[in-house]
């Protein structure tokens, strides 16, 4: 055996599952490393191949991984139930620094399974003194997408949280409209000041960032994390490179000063 | 120490060092190429020295004994993961000037891009020494002088290129001197054979205007020309990318590989992510992904160029698009852009 093997998975048992939808399961794993929000695992079920999956939670014994089911390695993770083991290597990429955001007013725009891994900045939001300064703007495309239910209930209650979907069914009471459209109405006393995080599909992350810039955010004050195919997680495969830089490695989360130079 | 040998020579040396080392060479494949009647030049296991092609550019690379297109890396049997195994014993590769170059871009990536080495290219690489493959003329769309690849020095056991009837070798490895002495018909001081100039050129520009290259209408015309075959990927010998793959055995589905298999930026599905979502549908915009990582993106990251000339990637396009070209065509531009510019201040 090699002496030290990144690729060498390890195997961590599922201690829960939490059914979000239909498809998107949060599995509950085993880990007592040191881990951040924003960093990813690659999970794997041997002979289907690996996945890279965002943290979306943390607890003293373990991480949550929340789990979209679209491809072969996903729809095997599904086969698997609490009690079962699922191999895993990382924690890789760079993380959130929740510290960046304990001053002051800071707004997270996050749509569908791009909360998962700004989840634990929000849950460390929902706990600072100054919660009421903190706003969090999350989009789904329908009701029946929404993802942590009981953290959306939990959080209205502790900070501004700002719940909507792309479209509802008739009837529908709740909100309606892209996370862009509430930007412009957040009730923000300093903008230039205030602090965002970004996470989504990239259309979405676009116009977000527009909206934020047109209220007077300025780009260095922006956080934004990248999704790409991230192959090995160690800065080898290619994969997630774009122009100089390795996602896996450099990020996935940039200021956005560095993220806007970054063109595909 | 320099020597002369006459073909039987060069063969008992090949002989013997094949004892010791595993022989990596170029090896002419008749009838193997893609077309009906058409050669093939690629890498190869040799024990003789009339199977070492001397004469012609590979049409692949070297590193496919580096990172082989399918290495496999873990097997699973049940719940138990075993790394593979490897032959321990030691390989020569022959290469030629511009290939050794290539092997430190490649040593960069599997060992100096983050933190973590890559174990599986490292106990390969340990595994490794060159011969240099000496060039007494420039190949077709070969630019090695334009990128620097053309001239090595050292970081080879011995060089090997024809010398009239026979050969002659310039031994660097002490160890190796007397099997040479032995097998020489005479002693003489060698320098290994190698181009100063190419009927290729091209001029790396030193600045690239990085947003403005991107939106250049100079990609556009491999929208339609390049088919996205991945074939200059897979030919060059700076390339490093690949997609990791498990797979099961049939008859038992308990037990499998994991693997790592060759990938290419100009292949669908390379940027694919979870749901179907993709960057750079465009294949202008691969090839352009391409381009700027071989003579910009990785320069900026490591401070030399990723490219070192060797023009596989042109030799081997069925669609006739030239790198060497292209590299060009953006110092053009670039040099437009900058000097527009200029003039706007």
């Amino acid at each position: 055996m090699m002496a030290e093997n990144p690729y060498l998975p390890f195997s961590s048992e599922i201690l829960d599952v939490i059914k979000h939808t239909g498809k998107e399961y949060t599995f509950r794993m085993h880990f007592t490393g040191d881990v951040k929000p924003g960093q990813f695992f690659e999970v794997s079920v041997p002979k289907f191949g690996e996945a890279p999956i965002s943290v979306s939670g943390i607890g003293e014994d373990f991480v949550d991984l929340t789990i979209r089911r679209v491809g072969r390695v996903t729809n095997e993770v599904f086969e698997h139930y609490k009690g079962q083991s699922l191999l895993m290597r990382g924690p890789y990429g760079n993380g959130f620094d929740v510290d960046l955001y304990r001053e002051g007013e800071t707004v997270v725009v996050a749509g569908g399974t791009g909360v998962s891994p700004v989840r634990g900045v929000i849950n460390a939001l929902s706990q600072m003194p100054n919660a009421s300064d903190k706003y969090v703007i999350v989009g789904f495309r329908s009701p029946d997408d929404l993802l942590f239910r009981d953290d959306l209930a939990r959080w209205d209650g502790l900070l501004n949280l700002i719940q909507t979907v792309d479209s509802g069914p008739e009837g529908y009471t709740g909100r309606v409209g892209l996370v862009t459209k509430f930007i412009a109405d957040l009730p923000l006393k300093d903008p230039a000041a205030a602090k965002a995080v970004v996470v989504g599909p990239p259309p979405m992350m676009k116009f977000t960032i527009i909206e934020l810039q047109k209220k007077g955010f300025k780009d260095e004050n922006i956080t934004v994390s990248y999704e790409r195919k991230m192959c090995c997680g160690l800065g080898k495969c290619g994969h997630c490179r774009v122009n100089d830089t390795y996602i896996c490695l450099d990020g996935p989360v940039f200021n956005y000063t560095e993220g806007r130079l970054l063109m595909d | 120490m320099g020597y002369l040998l006459n073909a039987e020579g060069f063969d008992s040396t090949i002989r013997e060092l094949s004892k010791k080392y595993r022989l990596y060479a170029p090896v002419l494949k008749k009838g193997e190429g893609r077309f009906l009647d058409t050669d093939v030049v690629r890498y190869d296991f040799v024990t003789e020295a009339s199977q070492i092609e001397l004469d012609a550019k590979s049409d692949y690379a070297f590193k496919e004994f580096l990172t082989p297109l399918s290495e496999t890396l873990f097997y699973f049997t049940e719940n138990q993961v075993r790394e593979a195994d490897l032959d321990p014993k030691p390989v020569i590769i022959f290469l030629r000037s511009c290939d050794i170059h290539a092997a430190k871009r490649m040593d960069q990536m599997y060992l100096a891009n983050g933190s973590a080495k890559d174990p599986f290219y490292q106990r390969r690489r340990d595994l490794v020494h060159f011969a240099l493959i000496g060039c007494d003329h420039s190949y077709p769309n070969c630019f090695c002088a334009s990128m620097g690849s053309n001239v090595t020095q050292d970081g080879y056991l011995f060089s090997i290129e024809r010398a009239g009837e026979g050969y002659q070798s310039d031994v660097k490895d002490d160890g190796l001197q007397e099997l040479f002495a032995a097998n020489a018909v005479s002693q003489k001081d060698v320098v290994p054979a190698h181009v100063s100039e190419n009927d290729v050129k091209v001029t790396v520009p030193e600045t690239i205007p990085l947003a403005e290259i991107i939106k250049n209408s100079l990609w556009d015309e491999y929208d339609s020309r390049c088919i996205a075959c991945g074939r200059c990927n897979f030919a060059c010998p700076t390339c490093t990318c690949f997609t990791m793959q498990d797979i099961y055995y049939t008859d038992n589905g308990k037990v499998g590989e994991r693997r790592r298999v060759g990938a290419s930026c100009m292949v669908d599905g390379y940027s694919t992510v979870a749901g179907g979502g993709q960057y750079r549908r465009k294949h202008g915009e691969r090839m352009r992904f391409k381009a700027l990582h071989k003579i910009y993106d990785f320069r900026k990251r490591f401070g030399y160029d990723m490219c070192v000339g060797c023009g596989r990637c042109d030799d081997i396009c069925p669609e006739y698009i030239s790198f060497s070209n292209i590299i060009n065509k953006v110092n053009t531009a670039a040099g437009q852009i900058l000097s527009a510019e200029k003039e706007a201040e």
